[in-house]
């Protein structure tokens, strides 16, 4: 027995040495090579004055580009890529208001708001061609033409630029676009409807200039690598294959390239939050993004930052299901589930990732007044945190369904954050309203959507990321009839302020926030025909020798145009 | 031989059209849209693409249509990725895989071999012990659990790696050794086995009786008769290392295409997943092929033409 045991000890040794010696073996020359210098190269710089730091940034981004040819992008990573190596007539700044950017000056604007004319400055694309009004006309009429079969040409410009619904529809041809080239330099758009947010809108991906000539000579080759494109922006891509990594090489026919202090950005496509981290620790990267679990561990830490993103998250209560009425058709009901959650405790304990409770349905730091003013701070906080009186409207709901007890479905995603909010929501609303029974149902984001578009749930747990810089991207979401409406909640009144901002208040800002703030209070307050949960943040590790990154409210999430690396004393 | 392995790469065709088949059916009865955006887009702007794309055609048009243009080598085009043709982004990220997994695979039969060669012969011993430990280690534990343990150690703590990313081949050897795992443990236990089993058979007590030395006995005699059931079971192996290295691609950060095969399917990108698949099928079905014929070669008494045995 006792030979058993001592057995036992030798052979679980036997397993560790030979793992050690296995690794050991191939590790010993390599750790002589590369390591050792990197090592030595960073004590140096950072003991080296400012300005002798390498302006290089090494990011990691956690999905790869799915494209970035600009009339067909759809997604946040590709749009972000694009904000740093094209540009629009205005570009986002720091403090994400628009300015001029291939536009020389500000644009002249028609008395009835309907008619911009852009002055377009001397600049060059990457390969030296000047950029043109043409180029601009060329990109507006590709993304709109139903060939391309871009998904943000048509869904940005249907409605607002003149004939591009009748484009859609096939009942008008793409050369009817209201956007004409004057001559090279002067481009004229004409809008259907005065947009109070156009100018923001033309920092957005969709509306970038392309050179046709470059363009048809590359046909399906064109964006399709680093090679295939040329570029007008503060950057140029470079070693990007189609797929994978991708490099920023500053770009030194950019207009403003003086402004431009980075030379290059390593960008690395990795997936694991646990990874980027460690990578981060071994200063390898400048930046993390952290996931819930890390943005705890590492709270304390004095690298970590909190920032805001503009996604807000809410309930969708609906009303009417397979053409019957939910116990949510019953405004008290609503009422009472809008007050029976404690949303601060939602986003500091649940989520933890620098969201915060949102009793509005849009967003803080997302659109400002000409004086740099929130929106937020026209309007008010709704629907508000209350037990007590949760529970009241919750008794004469009851009553008036004629029950004490009610079901109610949750729908919801499948991803781990998800369910862990969701079961969250059933033990809040069952603990604070008696009576209730939450069924949950966990589905995949695809399924989630078809079962919204037939309506087929009670309460969906959804989200809504802006596109363009209004309050107006997320207020008409709810109107009668919206796609995005799928509740089946319907209010005249704000229909009719809603269709005002459009209309008569489009050229008066101030009346026109007011409206938005109205509409709000009716859509959270008086009818909880929906119901906010929260606004998303992000907490992110930076390396304080960063300065100068900015973050952006739609389109592309940053800009590093103004960004540089500074020394810093350990 | 000839006529064998004819008739083998027809079969092999008819099995590649039956998945492709199955395939089509089975993502054609996937919820959702293929579109990133589709929750923004109207009804009718949705239309606009799928026309473009030719999916608003009646299934049974469209599978002819596919199947044309499968037989062409041509996949269609990625709604995830529109920059590149399926088969190119197939190619670029099966790369990384391919190199993992080989690497994987042969670091694992060889050192899985030596164990269990060791084991077998020297039975019942402190060796022997060592190596069975080793074995259900690597077979129970799942392989990113190994792959978590060694990035902890030797690139974090130790630093004699990298932690992930691609830069060369020494970020291939973590993630390798991490997958090779499994098949050390499979190998370890297979020869074990049959060693044994073999070791115990009267022509090696002939080959003892002989006069034979110990070193002949082993390679020459039992060692060859032994890998037979492992050659069986290596293909498969070899096909899940491909396919199951998605969580340690991750966790290494590696572009290969564990990753592409499960995010396609639940972003209805038809193409990659009809691409992966078939690549996968292909893979696989060549791999049994391959292991077929190495069985004639392993042991002659094996007759490939289907004839009686």
């Amino acid at each position: 027995m006792k030979n058993h045991k001592f057995m036992w000890l030798i052979s679980i040794m036997l397993v560790l040495s030979v793992f050690l010696a296995a690794c050991g073996d191939k590790t010993d020359d390599a750790a002589t090579t590369e390591p050792e210098k990197d090592k030595g190269e960073d004590k140096g710089t950072t003991e080296e004055p400012a300005k002798d730091v390498p302006q290089v940034l090494n990011l990691v981004e956690v999905a790869e580009i799915p494209s970035v040819d600009s009339s067909v992008a759809e997604d946040a990573v590709g749009f972000n890529v694009l904000n740093n190596i094209m540009e629009g007539l205005y570009r986002l700044d720091q403090d994400s208001l628009p300015v001029p950017a291939m536009a020389d000056g500000e644009a002249e604007i028609s008395e009835d708001g309907l008619t911009y004319t852009f002055k377009i400055r001397d600049a060059q694309w990457s390969n030296g061609t000047p950029v043109t009004a043409h180029d601009f006309v060329y990109a507006w009429q590709r993304a709109i033409d139903p060939a391309t079969a871009s998904p943000y040409g048509p869904y940005l410009m249907a409605g607002m630029v003149k004939n591009a619904t009748e484009i859609g529809e096939g009942k008008a041809e793409i050369t009817d676009l209201g956007i004409t080239a004057e001559d090279d330099k002067t481009l004229i758009v004409e809008l259907e409807r005065p947009v109070a947010y156009f100018l923001s809108l033309m920092s957005f991906g969709t509306f970038y200039p392309l050179n046709e000539e470059f363009v048809t000579e590359q046909g399906d080759k064109y964006a399709s690598n680093s090679e295939t494109m040329i570029y007008n922006g503060p950057f140029v891509l470079s070693d990007w294959d189609g797929t994978g990594n991708w490099k920023y090489l500053k770009n030194d026919k950019y207009w403003d390239a003086d402004t431009v202090k980075l030379t290059e950005i390593n960008v690395d496509v990795v997936k694991e939050t646990s990874t980027a981290v460690n990578l981060y620790e071994q200063g390898k990267k400048d930046r993390v993004l952290l996931s819930a679990e890390y943005a705890m561990q590492y709270a304390d830490d004095p690298d970590i930052i909190n920032e805001m993103e503009t996604s807000v998250f809410y309930f969708k209560m609906n009303q009417e299901r397979d053409g019957k009425a939910t116990p949510l058709a019953n405004i008290d009901i609503r009422k009472a589930i809008a007050r029976a959650f404690n949303k601060e405790e939602l986003a500091d304990a649940v989520l933890a990732n620098g969201s915060i409770a949102a009793n509005f349905l849009v967003p803080t730091e997302f659109t400002f007044d000409e004086d740099g003013k929130d929106y937020r701070e026209y309007s008010d906080e709704y629907a508000v945190y209350n037990v007590e009186e949760a529970q009241e409207f919750w008794k004469k709901g009851l009553e008036a369904l004629g029950t004490d007890k009610v079901e109610i479905e949750i729908l919801g995603g499948d991803t781990e954050n998800a369910k862990k909010q969701q079961e969250w929501f059933k033990s809040e609303l069952e603990r604070n309203l008696p009576g209730l029974t939450i069924k949950l149902k966990e589905v995949p984001f695809a399924v989630r959507l078809e079962l919204d578009d037939t309506s087929d749930y009670d309460i969906q747990s959804a989200g809504w990321g802006p596109d363009f810089q209004d309050p107006i991207s997320f207020m008409e979401l709810f109107v009668t009839g919206s796609p995005q409406n799928k509740m089946n909640y319907s209010n005249p009144e704000y229909d009719k302020l809603i269709e005002s901002t459009k209309t008569t208040l489009a050229n008066d800002p101030v009346a026109r926030w007011e409206a938005f703030a109205k509409a709000e209070k009716i859509l959270l307050e008086d009818d909880a025909g929906l119901v906010p949960t929260y606004q998303r943040g992000r907490m992110v590790l930076m390396n304080p020798a960063v300065k100068g990154l900015a973050t952006h409210p739609f389109g592309g999430d940053y800009s590093y145009k103004w960004t540089y690396m500074e020394a810093v004393e350990k | 031989m000839a006529k064998y392995v004819t008739k083998r790469v027809i079969y092999m065709f008819l099995s590649l059209f039956l998945i492709a088949s199955f395939t089509f059916v089975l993502m054609k009865m996937l919820p959702g849209s293929p579109l990133a955006s589709a929750a923004k887009l109207s009804v009718e702007q949705r239309e606009v693409v799928y026309e473009k794309y030719g999916l608003n055609d009646p299934i049974p048009v469209q599978y002819i249509r596919y199947m044309g243009n499968l037989a062409k080598g041509d996949f269609g085009v990625s709604f995830q990725y529109k920059s590149a043709d399926v088969t190119t982004l197939i190619v670029k990220k099966l790369k990384y895989s391919a190199i993992l997994g080989t690497q994987a695979i042969v670091f694992g039969t060889i050192i899985g071999i030596v164990l269990g060669m060791i084991a077998a012969l020297k039975q019942n011993t402190v060796w022997d012990y060592g190596s069975t430990i080793i074995a259900i280690l690597g077979i129970s534990i799942p392989s990113f659990v190994f792959a978590v343990l060694l990035q902890y150690v030797f690139a974090v703590k130790l630093e004699w790696l990298p932690v992930g990313l691609w830069e060369g081949w020494k970020s291939s050897i973590l993630p390798s050794i991490a997958l090779a795992m499994g098949p050390i443990a499979i190998a370890a236990r297979f020869i074990r086995t049959e060693m044994i089993e073999v070791l115990s058979s009267d022509y090696i007590l002939l080959a003892k009786a002989k006069g034979a030395n110990w070193f002949e006995i082993a390679f020459k005699h039992a060692f060859r008769n032994a890998l037979i059931p492992l050659v069986t079971v290596l293909g498969p192996v070899a096909a899940g290392l491909l396919t199951g290295s998605l969580v340690v691609e991750q966790i290494f950060a590696v572009p290969g295409i564990g990753e592409q095969f499960v995010k396609s399917i639940a972003t209805n990108d038809f193409a990659i997943i009809m691409g992966t698949t078939m690549f996968f099928s292909v893979f696989l079905i060549v791999i049994i092929l391959i292991v077929d014929i190495l069985y004639g070669v392993i042991d002659p008494r094996i007759r490939l033409s289907g004839g009686s045995k």
